[in-house]
């Protein structure tokens, strides 16, 4: 039981980064749907700087900025050219996806060395809490700090209140003479930043080698569940929790040979996805009062 | 002239965009203290003019001398800094933000204390402003809006105070408050440059005016010396007969009956349509008065079908119930709908213009034929539409978007009237048009109203409702008032029915 | 610094000409991650772009991979012209393999010919049913499209492979993953021309998608459920003020993509696999996002369009055999290819600025 918890927490780490990413490029209303391809470049350039130099600090760090870097390829195109940002992001999950491969055909299947965890003194001695909470790798650590401060960011900080403001009205913003296209090529980097270092937790902690197309899907679900979050940062994790809930259950439900055939397992995460999706967007009130308005309009300055 | 120290003026600017010369040598200057009103067309350079003030835009030529010291003005922030304020036309709020947020983010860093919302109840006690810094700006009326606006600017103690256009939201008796905090504002010393295109606000607030035509000079005068008729001809450039409408009342059999409709609000931003009752016979004019937000946007919608009420029975035309059918089955029973959006509502931009004659025309026969389009029938009649209501066009058949806002409207007017329409709706016909296009469009609903047609306009323009209506009610938050008679009612009257007192 | 301003009027030769400069700046930048990665930059386009259409039956390979992005390319342009963003063709592909080969396996002994269009028939409803989870779904409960079509598509590749290794497995496959193959009445036949003979792999589906895309073009340029899509897409207050329902428009458009796309996957099938497998496409549905944009949003240059990305697909596996490249390659075209024409729209609207003065941020 103790394993299946902790394995919960991992799991849930990459779309909890690359979905608290995605919360603050959306809550300055822009839409980037290049989280995949994003986190597939951070999970090969950690990969290979692993391999290639035995570094894991290193490899967290390139696995980071590599993520950044592409999300710089998305904030050229869909903010200084206002392109259209879905098929933007689009584009960088193809071209993502198929660069990955790429540079990263000589590592597959090499093993990887992991993350070590990193105990707590004393706080890691509780029983059963103390594994659960106090005895993981320093992203599981970070990753739930940097919920707290993107929210304190958000809502206390007038950097935050200046990042809301484009996000909600992109044309007042300009007339008080506020960067638009600054302030949100800013939100992007971070959130590639974030989904890399995302992808980098793959092949570092869960999956110790590099594979084609690792994150099978986790950026979409990371995009899924800052609808979920309804844009609020602190619901991320609690979304996080849950969906890696699901896949560690079919995963555990798989193992033990459930009498279902595992097809229909491995479908459900992607079911409660919809699931989700359906239950969160119905209010449309709701989803009105906390959606950025301005999210994915083009802004041209000086109209 | 009692103001002597100059404390902004422009020296021959210049600000092209591509190869239309928005603002052509504008000269201009104010002094301290003074009430200085810009007059001119929709097109005429004021936006762009004082854009380039507030650092919006960067002339290509001319200097900005502020203080008797030429500057560049690098931004709005820059602007502020020096101590010049702007309250905009279409207001520059965050609408999901508190007041308290929306005004933080006009000031700089070192005026963020926590004391700002005490300052905020003083300015707003001093001025006679009041609002709650809590309250989310969705919630707040377009004058509560404006307030917020103005709070935000007065916060920074500025010498210039530039406001576009600031009355045509707000009801007579609004206006006449807002003078009075202009006019303490200038006693205090700060100046105000006052954009409008009501000339009769200019003689009772300012006392000088610039008048600019085409993005050119023409000059400025002293507003005592002058009549709302020679402003208007200065603006134009030649003499226009505001006495062109002299409506021939007929009744006939048309009628147009509204029972009991109620709507219920879409969401936070929209108003809830309170049992409103009308009815409006063939050759009569009814005027819809009131300021906006109030619930015309969501009675247009339901007189146009885009809104279906589920109840039976509450739109009857002629003896027809319409409750229930959409914009096309209402077009088929002769109805004509004008909406106040020229762009992305009455037409597409991106479509030319026998498409966009298409767009409300496609009910008809022999615009298609089993579904494929008759593209040479709908070329034709946009082209007729073209000639007959003048309408100037860059080339054959242009895209929407390449007609000038009175040109679409007068194309959209001419497309909805030459159906022949039993009844016509209109919202802000004119709103935004220049004076010749306004003149011309006015004249053709006059027309058609004196042919037998019910006529329906829904105005903030409470000039433009009482220079066509024979008939005018007020809708004040989703009610609609009783109905009078033009001849029966003065202006104060209906102004003080829009701003919620009977 | 960059500004842009709008065109006042967009023109045609501008318009012909921006994706010719999106593909060839997409070489360009090909050619630096080539050399970047240690691979001989002209000899790498030569094995990409030349050698795989050197000989007849090669073109005709072209065409053949070209089909199904042809048809599914000419339903999304229907998604995306009415600001609908299914990127789930791949699962409506898949769904319309399953649909038409529940027929074939239900009529193994067949030989009837109405057994092919009745195939056709049944994959094009398999694909709308896919699509129209989503559409319905976007209707009733306001949830975001991109998201329900991408999940439903991994959902329904993980069905097709329930149905091939469990209940629609054949007996006789020795434990591989694959149905029985269809009768002769449920395949597509090949292209035989009288005194030349079968031209590659060339079969009558391509004359199928070049039929399909025509008429779709028809019916969005020139009748009136295309205006209603263009309308709705370019303005939904418009669209509703003419008396068009957008949800109409959203469930009309997402059956045209659905419908298309089921029906390229029947066809990929029929005509050239003859049984269900695991996996039965390269991805075309999301590839066929890139044939769509490629042709400006147009059915009928989806034609072009299709044989392009085509050529980079059987690029991708040549260069993978010559020179041991990563198939994959073909993603970073792909996205490159994409990008490059998004940049190209925009110089096509607006007159872009460069401005390197100071102070000028």
């Amino acid at each position: 039981m103790l394993e299946l918890i902790i394995a919960v927490i991992l799991s849930s780490i990459p779309i909890m980064l690359a979905a608290t990413g995605e919360l603050v490029v959306e809550r300055s209303g822009v839409l980037n749907l290049g989280v995949e391809g994003m986190m597939l470049m951070g999970a090969v350039i950690a990969s290979i700087t692993v391999i290639t130099t035995g570094s894991l600090f290193l490899a967290v760090i390139f696995g980071a900025l590599s993520g950044l870097l592409t999300s710089i390829v998305f904030g050229f195109f869909a903010l200084v050219l206002a392109t259209n940002q879905v098929a933007t992001g689009l584009a960088l999950t193809i071209f993502g996806t198929g660069l990955s491969g790429l540079i990263g055909a000589e590592y597959v299947g090499k093993a990887i060395q992991r993350l070590e965890a990193f105990n707590i003194p004393i706080l890691s001695n509780i029983p059963y809490l103390g594994p659960v909470l106090f005895s993981h790798n320093i992203l599981v650590y970070f990753s739930f700090i940097i919920v707290f401060i993107v929210g304190w960011f958000l809502l206390k900080t007038k950097s935050g209140l200046v990042l809301r403001a484009v996000g909600n009205n992109h044309d007042s913003a300009h007339a008080l003479g506020y960067s638009v296209v600054f302030i949100r090529f800013c939100s992007v980097m971070f959130g590639g930043l974030m989904a890399g270092l995302g992808g980098a937790f793959l092949p570092l902690v869960l999956t110790p080698h590099w594979a084609e197309g690792m994150t099978a899907g986790k950026g979409w679900i990371a995009l899924a569940l800052v609808v979920f979050a309804s844009w609020r940062p602190l619901r991320i994790p609690i979304g996080a929790l849950l969906f890696s809930g699901i896949t560690v259950m079919q995963l555990v439900g798989q193992a033990r040979g459930w009498a279902m055939p595992s097809q229909f397992l491995s479908m459900l995460p992607y079911l409660a996805t919809i699931a989700v999706l359906v239950i969160i967007s119905r209010n449309k009130e709701f989803s009105i009062i906390n959606a950025p308005a301005s999210l994915g309009k083009l802004f041209i300055a000086g109209k | 002239m009692p103001h002597t120290e100059v404390l902004l003026s422009g020296e021959n600017i210049t600000k092209i965009f591509g190869d239309f010369k928005a603002n052509d040598n504008v000269n201009f200057s104010i002094s301290k203290g003074e009430i200085h009103a810009l007059l001119g067309e929709n097109g005429a350079g004021k936006s762009t003019f004082v854009k380039i003030i507030y650092g919006l835009l960067k002339p290509d030529s001319g200097n900005v001398i502020w203080k008797n010291e030429i500057i560049e003005i690098n931004g709005p922030k820059h602007a502020r800094e020096l101590g010049i304020g702007m309250v905009f036309q279409h207001f520059s709020l965050f609408e999901a933000l508190t007041v308290l947020e929306n005004i933080s983010l006009a000031l700089p860093e070192k005026n963020q204390s926590d004391d700002l919302e005490k300052r905020i109840e003083e300015i707003s006690n001093e001025y006679g402003l009041q609002i709650d810094p809590k309250s989310r700006v969705f919630n707040l009326s377009v004058g509560e809006q404006q307030r917020v606006e103005i709070i935000r600017c007065l916060l920074q103690n500025p010498e210039l105070l530039i406001m576009d256009e600031p009355t045509s939201v707000l009801t007579p008796q609004e206006i006449s408050k807002l003078f009075e905090v202009l006019e303490k504002l200038s006693k205090s010393g700060c100046s105000i440059l006052f954009i409008t295109h009501k000339l009769e606000e200019v003689r009772s607030l300012t006392s000088r005016a610039t008048i600019l035509r085409r993005g050119k000079n023409v000059s400025t005068v002293a507003t005592k010396d002058h009549t709302a008729k020679s402003f208007s001809q200065m603006m134009v450039g030649h003499e226009i007969n505001t006495n062109k409408y002299k409506k021939i009342k007929i009744e006939n059999e048309n009628l147009l009956k509204i029972n009991n409709l109620s709507r219920p609000a879409q969401n936070q931003f929209s108003v809830e349509l309170k049992d409103i009752n009308f009815s409006v016979r063939g050759g009569e004019i009814l005027g819809i008065a009131g300021i906006a937000g109030n619930g015309q946007s969501e009675l247009m919608e339901a007189l146009t079908g885009e809104y279906l009420s589920i109840e039976a029975d509450k739109i009857v035309f002629n003896g027809f119930d319409i409750s229930n059918l959409k914009p096309n089955e209402r077009r088929k029973h002769g109805i004509s709908f004008i909406p106040e959006e020229r762009i992305g509502h009455a037409t597409v931009s991106s479509f030319n213009l026998s498409e966009n004659f298409y767009l409300t025309d496609y009910i008809n026969d022999n615009s298609s034929n089993y579904g494929i389009i008759n593209t040479s029938f709908n070329y034709e009649n946009a082209s007729n539409i073209v000639n007959e209501y003048d309408v100037r066009v860059p080339h054959n058949n242009p895209l929407a978007s390449s007609l000038s806002g009175g040109n679409l409207q007068k194309f959209i007017v001419g497309r909805e009237i030459s159906r022949k329409p039993k009844l016509l709706v209109a919202s802000q016909p004119t709103w935004g048009v220049d004076v010749g296009a306004a003149l011309e469009i006015r004249s053709q609903i006059i027309k058609i109203a004196e042919q037998g047609a019910i006529v329906i306009i829904i105005s903030q323009d409470l000039d433009e409702i009482f220079l066509l209506s024979d008939l005018i009610s007020v809708i004040y938050n989703g009610k609609l008032s009783k109905q009078f008679d033009k001849e029966k009612v003065n202006l104060e009257k209906i102004g003080l029915l829009m701003g919620g007192s009977s | 610094m960059i500004t842009l301003s709008p065109r006042s009027n967009i023109s045609f030769s501008l318009t012909l000409l921006t994706p010719i400069i999106a593909i060839f700046f997409t070489l360009v930048m090909g050619l630096i991650i080539f050399s970047f990665l240690g691979y001989d930059p002209l000899k790498s386009l030569y094995y990409f772009f030349i050698a795989p259409v050197s000989r007849p039956d090669q073109v005709a390979a072209l065409a053949v991979k070209a089909c199904p992005l042809i048809l599914i390319a000419s339903g999304l342009v229907f998604c995306y012209r009415s600001n609908i963003w299914n990127i789930g063709a791949e699962g409506q592909l898949v769904f319309g393999a399953i649909f038409s080969g529940w027929l074939a396996l239900n009529f193994l002994e067949s030989n009837s010919f109405l057994l092919l269009p009745c195939m056709m028939l049944v994959a094009i409803l398999g694909g709308m049913f896919w699509a129209l989870i989503p559409a319905i779904l976007k209707i009733r409960f306001n949830t975001n499209e991109i998201l329900v079509s991408l999940m439903l598509t991994y959902v329904a590749s993980l069905f097709i492979d329930f149905l091939v290794r469990g209940p629609w497995r054949d007996p006789m496959s020795f434990g591989f993953p694959l149905t029985p193959t269809y009768s002769d009445a449920a395949l597509i036949d090949r292209v035989y021309i009288p005194f030349v003979g079968y031209i590659g792999q060339l079969h009558y589906g391509v004359f199928v998608a070049l039929f399909v895309s025509v008429i779709l073009w028809f019916v969005l340029m020139k009748m009136l459920p295309g205006f209603k899509i263009r309308v709705t897409g370019e303005s939904s207050s418009a669209a509703i003020f003419a008396g068009f329902n957008p949800s109409h428009v959203t469930i009309m458009v997402m059956c045209i993509s659905g419908g298309t796309a089921g029906l390229a996957g029947m066809i990929e099938v029929s005509a050239n696999i003859g049984q269900l497998q695991p996996n039965i496409s390269f991805g075309y549905g999301f590839t066929a996002i890139i044939v769509a944009f490629l042709a400006r949003l147009n059915p009928l240059a989806a034609i072009p369009a299709g044989l392009i990305v085509a050529l980079a697909e059987l690029g991708g596996d040549s260069v993978q055999i010559s020179m041991g490249m990563p198939k994959v390659v073909t993603g970073v075209f792909k996205g490159l290819l994409l990008l490059s024409l998004l940049a190209g729209e925009t110089f096509n609207r607006y007159h872009i600025k460069f401005d390197f003065k100071k102070g000028n941020k």
